[in-house]
């Protein structure tokens, strides 16, 4: 039964030749669980390797072989089930997916259909227009991923690789409460952001370890729901905004010219940024669902997940709201900070001890720039929390300017080492004895009489003594300094 | 020195221990054997002359100090549904052609650690669907038993584990594996005079054994006598982590229960199981069963299982329906069968076609209409209800009652090509699918000839995981039966 949660909201509105159109949107999230070993097997789950190098007998799903449910699995489902703050079932039921293609070895894949180990739950969004947006979980089950064809490797012949055969995934349902492209985009992000955080999945997208279903529908706004297309295996969250825009816009195109949506699966192709059709619903596969009966119900007390609860470390909602309470962080920074738990470590590392907003502004500002360019995470981005912090220090204590902070940084990422040594050895300390500062002003007024003329009518042009000071100091004078005495001799 | 083929295990283990043989002896007696008559029984379709020699050698190294394990030295034949390692492993099946499995199932794997040796794979209903062990790529297996007064015709060993049946029957292995998920150890034990029991579903491990219907398969043994049975199962059964519907209970001692007396046991006899139109010596042989526990001090106690009239119904919608996701592994892409074509659906469709014979294919596709969406409820789900009735009848019965008598089958051997039509065929199973559907232990234990001279079998069904009564209670109805018919030899 799908239930309307959300009140129309003009702002996302698509406007069409002959009115407005709503955005509904729900989403079906493929996580691999971060685990060693497969679901049912004992097969390493490692990226890469050769081909088949991790298929056990059971994921090659040789005669006889039988599935041996992972508990570290389960822990990590139950794990999610709780950041998502959903109901968790003791009870759920492993079924069997049934259908034909050769990278499914069974012939079927142990999903769970009618008992889930996860039921409703919700993922709190900020959005920065709209402010908060709940969008509901429906489920969160566990299954096996498949192997991988290969079709352009042998000349004239598809090959198999079965690595990922077997592998444990999580498909985290949402309820179609999702409004537009860009609540959809937020809600992957906050979705890996909660998964990372949580240490259930490595939210790496560029691996498959996340993908999306996108079940896209418009109607009217506030109207009657209308015929949804999904939008199968999206695995970047740029695609995702991508593939919904242009769905949306082609789903009101063939309204507006009064045809209606056929409901089918279809294919996003992010070169020519189209979604095309992949299966009509009448091609749909008859899955013929059934309870394994190779593996009993999964069943756990409420002393299981009461351990694993106990276990569950600060998620990203809490860390932001502390985060303000306790550096007075904004909301936009604080937001920024929390995407990745690394991250937020790390700002604390620096922050502990320093002015927080000093802190904040390194960390998004200078070494986030950085990082981005070097398309690392902030904490990989070549200077420590240790070296970051102290580098600040040296501004606070007016060692340096923020200006020759910044030069140091890059030696710092380009070269390693302790930023106070640099400052030392490379004798960028500032110079704030005023006797120093005064010839150098001395001899800049000297050497320009013209322009000490111009600037008592106008006092703007104190900017360039200002640099000419800086320069001749090689950027170590104390800038406050080299104002006060430049305004004292200019006599302004 | 006497034909060593005719000792039963208990004897052979007994001799081989006070070292009146050798395991080599025997082995090479019952290789001889098997060499001479499986031309004409087609029992086995491999025989592993050279590693049966190797492991009776090894077992006579541990005999002669005095060492080994229950069954050091024995020769066993293993029906073809276990996974032997590097030995045909093909469920009789054209679409495994070639398979050898680099593994060992847990039940052979238990079997050879207590020192068993094995003399190759027995034929059987190919994936072990069958009563009658016409469906094998491998041909038919020919009962020994014929009917008397100079009707010469061959006869069906009754199925699936037909050949296990047969070989153990003629004497070309002490005794055999078999497996059972309706009956296939029971009805085939009851055509050729021998003790079959069928375990309380997660005794033995299915691990290694290529499954038929998940939820109702089990393994157990073929025997020339009660005891003989207690030993194999207590060998067969164990707990095992990789098949998580295997139950972690002790293994108890079988064969101390055979001797056993049954004064005082509670002997349930279910009223539904007297079927209109059962041949009246099936019938008479049943009360006979009742007489002889009567006299040996055991109560009888009319019971009532009601739902058993939907048992076989509800039987061919699950046990199909597990097998049509089962066998959906055979798809020409890994192993075995292969025919190929340039596109992948026409390359199963052709691999699928060719690799499974007709009754396969009709267990698969009955399996695939019951699971579809739309027929799902109606069938499926209904017959997984009704098995929880099945159950709950057991249930109800054994609050009163230690046991359960019944005939084993509706009749005795029949000629190959007799029974053409399934649903007839499936009848065969009446009595026996109903242990399989609560997941209870049967036994089969012979009882008697028919009009013609051939054997039937009466069925004895116990609690969850008390196998000890039925081994008690078989061993009074054999010692009762005196049951000493042996099959004319024609082959």
């Amino acid at each position: 039964m799908l239930v309307d949660s959300r009140t129309p909201n003009p702002k996302s509105f698509i406007s069409g030749a002959n009115g407005d159109w709503e955005l509904v949107i729900g989403l079906e999230v493929h996580a691999q669980i971060t685990s060693k070993s497969k679901l049912f097997s004992a097969s390493s789950t490692s990226f890469g390797g050769e081909p088949n190098d991790h298929v056990s007998l059971v994921d090659a799903a040789m005669p006889g072989m039988l599935p041996v449910i992972n508990k570290y699995c389960v822990e990590q489902a139950v794990r999610t089930g709780l950041g998502l703050k959903a109901k968790i079932n003791k009870r759920s039921v492993f079924d069997r997916k049934n259908y034909f293609y050769p990278d499914l070895p069974q012939g079927y894949q142990i999903s769970q259909f009618k008992d889930p180990i996860v039921g409703e739950g919700t993922v709190h969004l900020d959005m920065p227009e709209d402010g908060a947006v709940e969008v509901g979980i429906e489920r969160l089950h566990m299954e096996q991923d498949a192997g991988k064809s290969i079709h352009d490797l042998v000349p004239g012949k598809s090959v198999v690789d079965l690595n990922r055969s077997g592998v444990a995934l999580m498909e985290i349902v949402s309820k179609p409460d999702i409004r537009s492209a860009d609540e959809a985009k937020a809600y992957v992000t906050k979705l890996r952001s909660i998964l990372r955080y949580l240490g259930t999945c490595d939210g790496n997208m560029e691996e498959g370890s996340l993908r999306a279903d996108v079940n896209v529908s418009v109607r009217k706004p506030g109207g009657e729901f209308g015929t949804r297309c999904e939008i199968k295996n999206v695995n970047s969250i740029r695609f995702i905004g991508q593939a919904i825009e242009y769905e949306a816009r082609r789903q009101i195109d063939i309204l507006e010219d009064g045809g209606q949506i056929d409901q089918e699966t279809r294919l996003f192709d992010p070169k020519s940024g189209v979604t095309r059709s992949m299966r009509s619903k009448e091609e749909a596969h008859d899955y013929r669902y059934f309870p394994d009966p190779d593996l009993l119900p999964l069943e756990f007390d409420q002393d299981f997940v009461d351990e694993i609860a106990a276990s569950l470390p600060e998620l990203p909602d809490e860390k932001k709201a502390r985060l303000i309470e306790q550096y007075g962080l904004s909301a936009y920074d604080a937001d920024l900070l929390v995407d990745d738990p690394d991250t937020a470590a790390y700002f604390e590392a620096v922050a502990q001890g320093r002015d927080p907003k000093h802190a904040v502004n390194w960390v998004m500002g200078d070494l986030a720039a950085h990082a981005k360019s070097v398309g690392k995470p902030v904490h990989q981005a070549g200077a420590s929390a240790e070296q970051l912090g102290s580098l600040i220090d040296l501004i606070s204590d007016n060692t340096i300017s923020g200006k020759i902070a910044k030069d140091v940084l890059d030696i710092v990422i380009a070269e390693g080492g302790n930023p106070a040594k640099i400052v030392d050895t490379k004798g960028l300390k500032q110079v704030t004895d005023t006797g120093a500062i005064e010839a150098v002003v001395d001899e800049v007024i000297a050497e320009n009489p013209g322009k000490v003329e111009e600037v008592k009518e106008k006092p703007k042009m104190v900017g360039w003594f200002v640099g000419q000071v800086m320069q001749k100091s090689g950027g170590k004078a104390n800038p406050q300094t080299v104002n006060a005495i430049l305004a004292k001799k200019l006599g302004l | 020195m006497s034909d060593l083929t005719e000792l039963n295990l208990a004897e052979a283990r007994d001799g081989l221990k006070t070292k009146a043989f050798s395991a080599r002896e025997i082995t090479d007696a019952y290789l001889s054997a098997i060499d001479a008559s499986n031309p004409a029984l087609n029992a086995y379709i491999s025989v592993t002359h050279d590693q049966a020699r190797a492991m009776a050698d090894a077992s006579d190294e541990k005999l002669a100090k005095g060492e080994g394990g229950t069954l050091e030295g024995i020769p066993l034949g293993i029906k073809d549904l276990f996974a032997t390692k590097g030995v045909h492993t093909q469920a009789c099946s054209h679409i495994l052609d070639g398979f050898q499995p680099p593994y060992e199932s847990t039940v052979t794997s238990n079997l050879w650690r207590d020192g068993a040796v094995m003399l190759g794979k027995l034929n059987m209903d190919e994936f072990a669907m069958g009563s009658s062990n016409e469906t094998s790529y491998y041909g038919n297996v020919v009962n020994p038993w014929r009917r008397s007064g100079g009707d010469n015709a061959a006869l069906v060993p009754g199925g699936s584990s037909g050949g296990s049946a047969t070989a153990t029957s003629a004497h070309l292995c002490v005794a055999a594996t078999g497996t059972d998920t309706g009956g296939s150890i029971r009805q085939p034990a009851a055509f050729t005079g021998l003790v079959g029991i069928k375990p309380t579903y997660g005794r033995c491990s299915r691990w290694g054994i290529v499954a038929f219907a998940s939820s109702l398969d089990q393994a157990g043994p073929l025997s020339r006598t009660v005891r003989d049975s207690a030993i194999m199962l207590g060998s067969m059964a164990s707990h095992d982590p990789k098949d998580t519907t295997s139950v972690d209970l002790p293994v108890p001692d079988y064969e101390a229960a055979v001797g056993r007396d049954v004064r005082g046991l509670k002997v349930g006899i279910p009223k539904e199981y007297r079927l209109d139109g059962m041949p009246g010596e099936i019938e008479t042989l049943w009360q006979q069963g009742v007489e002889w526990l009567k006299q040996a001090g055991a109560e009888i106690v009319e019971v009532s299982l009601p739902y058993t009239k939907y048992a076989l119904p509800s039987y061919y919608i699950v046990a199909p329906a597990e097998a049509s996701s089962n066998l959906a592994r055979y798809d020409g892409v890994r192993y075995g069968l292969r025919v190929p074509d340039d596109d992948v659906i026409t390359m199963y469709e052709k691999t699928r076609s060719e690799g499974f014979g007709p009754e396969v294919k009709r267990r698969v596709m009955i399996g695939t209409y019951v699971l579809s969406a739309g027929y799902y409820d109606a069938y499926y789900l209904k017959a997984q209800k009704i098995r929880t009735l099945i159950k709950r009848d057991f249930e109800k019965a054994f609050a009163d009652v230690d046991v359960l008598l019944t005939p084993t089958s509706p009749n005795a051997a029949f000629a190959p090509g007799e029974i053409t039509d399934p649903v007839t065929m499936y009848l065969n199973d009446i009595f026996t699918v109903t242990v399989n559907m609560a997941g209870l232990p049967g036994i089969s234990v012979p009882a008697g000839l028919d009009g013609r001279g051939l054997p039937l079998g009466l069925q004895l069904i116990g609690k969850a995981f008390d196998e000890e009564t039925l081994f008690r209670t078989a061993g009074v109805l054999e010692e009762s039966a005196g049951f000493t018919a042996r099959p004319e030899k024609w082959w």
